[in-house]
């Protein structure tokens, strides 16, 4: 069964622990200047955002049919059957597609490095095979953070909705933006109102681009034997035409 | 074919050459020195730009004039056409070359450009336009290959190519119809970034058919340079043709973005003002205008004019993928990207290098076809691939 995140924007204060559990997890610098810096960056796999007294969370979302897992051409970012979607950095060749096409603008670059990296959350991929939590949900004092199964996680979103409605908007992100994704977030606001991208439909984005390469085998066979036809027909006059003395196109005797 | 030995002299342009040179050596130790941070305005919100955006989507579009014009005169048996397809082969080829250089420039790992040879995911767009490219460039070296072996009168490989001339021509048609039209490909998976004046699920095939516009425009504005540069007679009947050619290309394409537009309901975003409509108005118009031009027959009888609608298209069609690949994405990435003056001169040495080295070719193997020679007779043997017929030399 698929492993997700839920982020819940109610019960969240802010305390920024799961940022500072994910730096040293990653082995990041932490302190209060890269606290206030509300944006991921290289240094910062996880941020909370604040939106006036509310708080949102920003990390990679886990698509379950993921953008840079489609659009890379090395295959460096794959969708693992456990959930999170892992970065494989021995194949990355620094062509940044899947920064371009990320919908929530999650995988960032080592900017200042000669040999760079792309860098993002993984969902702590070890420690969900170990069978431990992600070490921000692990963290988050609240339970604004929890780890779990999806469809467990899914549930424990609609209880809340239902036995709080007056203090959640009953919408759950993440349930079907671009096909869905393996991290669900709820709040007192729609999420897109605290910074969560907007118009996401419900079909995945690698649809767009297969809609086209799909095509790729039938423009090869077809192409060939069209333009070879054309050859064939092309010279086959020029042929009917020498032989009748007429001279070829062109090429006039 | 001898070239009169001369002293090199300091002429205007020798020296905009020799300076970029020298201005492109410093960008390119910052590159690779400091790391693209240090030598782009590249931002985790705007991961692509100028080298992305001209360099790649622009330099595989000017390119386009090879597969053109080697389809035109090989498959369509279009004779007259064949004095202009060797040039055209050329440019595409070095063209080719070029973009890969402005690859390992803007790669995070240059050293892995080999990568997608045997990590394979081919749900990737990326992936497929780069198997095209790399298969394309050696579609374009064998095509070139004939031009090499008379220089230096190689008769029995030049029969060997032979056979194969019509495949290659068909494969470098096929894989150029494919990463053409795959370029514009890219950015279907930005349908949140892309502005509505640019983002349409007909990306694909606006982008193969500019590359055709613009690869006709490019061997019209080469063919004039170069009949200046080597004081070659122009040929006007032919460049006629391709004008008329391309004139119906550019209303063909005008009118797929207009009914595109007006399909997705988006038309009106045209006159909102604004950056992107102003960008946008010039982009049209230098499409627009050399295509009203060339419907002229007296436009079309002037070399001059011709050349001048040639620079239009060019600019036009260099407007339209600035506009996808920088100007459309801003406002989503709600960042300000203006390139960094490395990435300029790194752009514009790579340029300078792709005409000096086909004037270095040029002068050097039979690229344009003997001016003298009277028309071969009917006993011509067949054409070798890329050019002219074969003379027989001896």
């Amino acid at each position: 069964m698929p492993k997700a995140v839920l982020f819940d924007s109610v019960e969240c204060v802010g305390c920024r622990m799961c940022e500072e559990a994910c730096a040293k997890r990653w082995n990041l610098p932490y302190d209060d200047t890269i606290a206030q810096q509300e944006k991921l960056s290289r240094q910062k796999l996880t941020t909370i955002q604040t939106v006036g007294d509310r708080y949102s969370r920003v990390m990679c979302m886990h698509c379950a049919d993921p953008t840079c897992d489609s659009v890379c051409p090395v295959g460096a970012l794959k969708k693992t059957e456990l959930g999170p979607v892992v970065y494989e950095e021995r194949r990355c060749i620094g062509c940044r597609y899947c920064m371009l096409a990320c919908p929530f603008n999650v995988p960032v670059y080592e900017w200042d490095k000669r040999l760079p990296r792309v860098s993002k959350c993984d969902m702590c991929h070890d420690r969900l095979k170990a069978g431990k939590p992600t070490t921000c949900s692990e963290a988050c004092p609240t339970g604004a953070s929890l780890s779990g199964e999806r469809d467990e996680l899914l549930a424990e979103a609609q209880r809340r909705i239902r036995e709080k409605p007056e203090a959640y908007h009953a919408s759950i992100y993440g349930l079907s933006e671009v096909g869905g994704t393996n991290v669900l977030m709820i709040g007192a606001v729609p999420m897109e109102q605290l910074g969560m991208p907007a118009g996401l439909g419900p079909d995945s984005l690698p649809v767009l681009t297969w809609r086209v390469l799909e095509h790729v085998p039938n423009v090869v066979t077809l192409g060939s034997v069209l333009l070879g036809g054309v050859w064939w027909i092309t010279q086959r006059r020029e042929q009917v035409a020498r032989a009748e003395g007429r001279g070829g196109n062109g090429r006039k005797s | 074919m001898n070239w009169p030995l001369r002293m090199p002299r300091l002429t205007f342009w020798r020296a905009v050459f020799w300076v970029l040179m020298a201005l492109g050596a410093y960008a390119t130790y910052v590159r690779f020195a400091h790391g693209l941070g240090a030598s782009t305005n590249l931002s985790d919100a705007f991961p692509w730009g100028l080298w992305i955006g001209f360099d790649v989507l622009c330099g595989v579009g000017l390119a386009a004039g090879g597969f053109t014009l080697a389809g035109t005169v090989y498959i369509f048996n279009l004779e007259r056409y064949r004095p202009i397809v060797r040039p055209a082969i050329l440019t595409a080829f070095l063209g080719y070359v070029l973009v890969v250089a402005a690859l390992l420039f803007d790669l995070g790992r240059p050293d892995r450009l080999w990568h997608p040879l045997v990590m394979w995911n081919p749900r990737s767009v990326m992936f497929e336009v780069a198997w095209c490219v790399m298969l394309y460039t050696t579609v374009l070296a064998m095509e070139f290959l004939p031009a090499v072996l008379e220089r230096w009168n190689l008769q029995r490989p030049l029969r060997w190519m032979k056979p194969i001339t019509i495949p290659l021509v068909i494969a470098g048609v096929i894989l150029s119809t494919l990463h053409q039209s795959s370029l514009g490909g890219l950015y279907l998976i930005v349908p949140n970034k892309l502005h509505a004046l640019w983002y349409t699920p007909l990306l694909p095939l606006l982008f193969f058919i500019s590359a055709i516009c613009v690869g006709l425009a490019m061997t019209m504005f080469e063919s004039w340079h170069s009949s200046r540069a080597f004081q070659r007679h122009l040929e006007l009947p032919l460049l006629a043709g391709l004008s008329r050619v391309l004139a119906v290309l550019l209303l063909f394409y005008l009118a797929l973005r207009f009914v595109d537009l007006n399909h997705r309901g988006v038309l009106g975003q045209v006159l909102e003002p604004g950056l992107e409509s102003y960008l946008f108005g010039l982009e049209i118009s230098l499409m627009l205008l050399p295509m009203l031009l060339l419907f002229r027959g007296h436009v079309r009888r002037r070399p001059t004019a011709i050349y001048l609608c040639s620079v239009m298209v060019i600019l036009g069609f260099v407007a339209h993928r600035l506009n996808v690949s920088v100007t459309g994405m801003e406002t989503a990435s709600a960042t300000a990207y203006v390139p960094r003056w490395t990435e300029v001169v790194v752009t514009l040495a790579i340029i300078a290098l792709g005409f000096a080295i086909f004037r270095f070719v040029a002068h050097r193997v039979p690229v344009f076809a003997p001016v003298e020679e009277p028309a071969t007779a009917s006993g011509t043997p067949a054409p070798a691939m890329a050019g002219f017929p074969v003379r027989e030399t001896g």
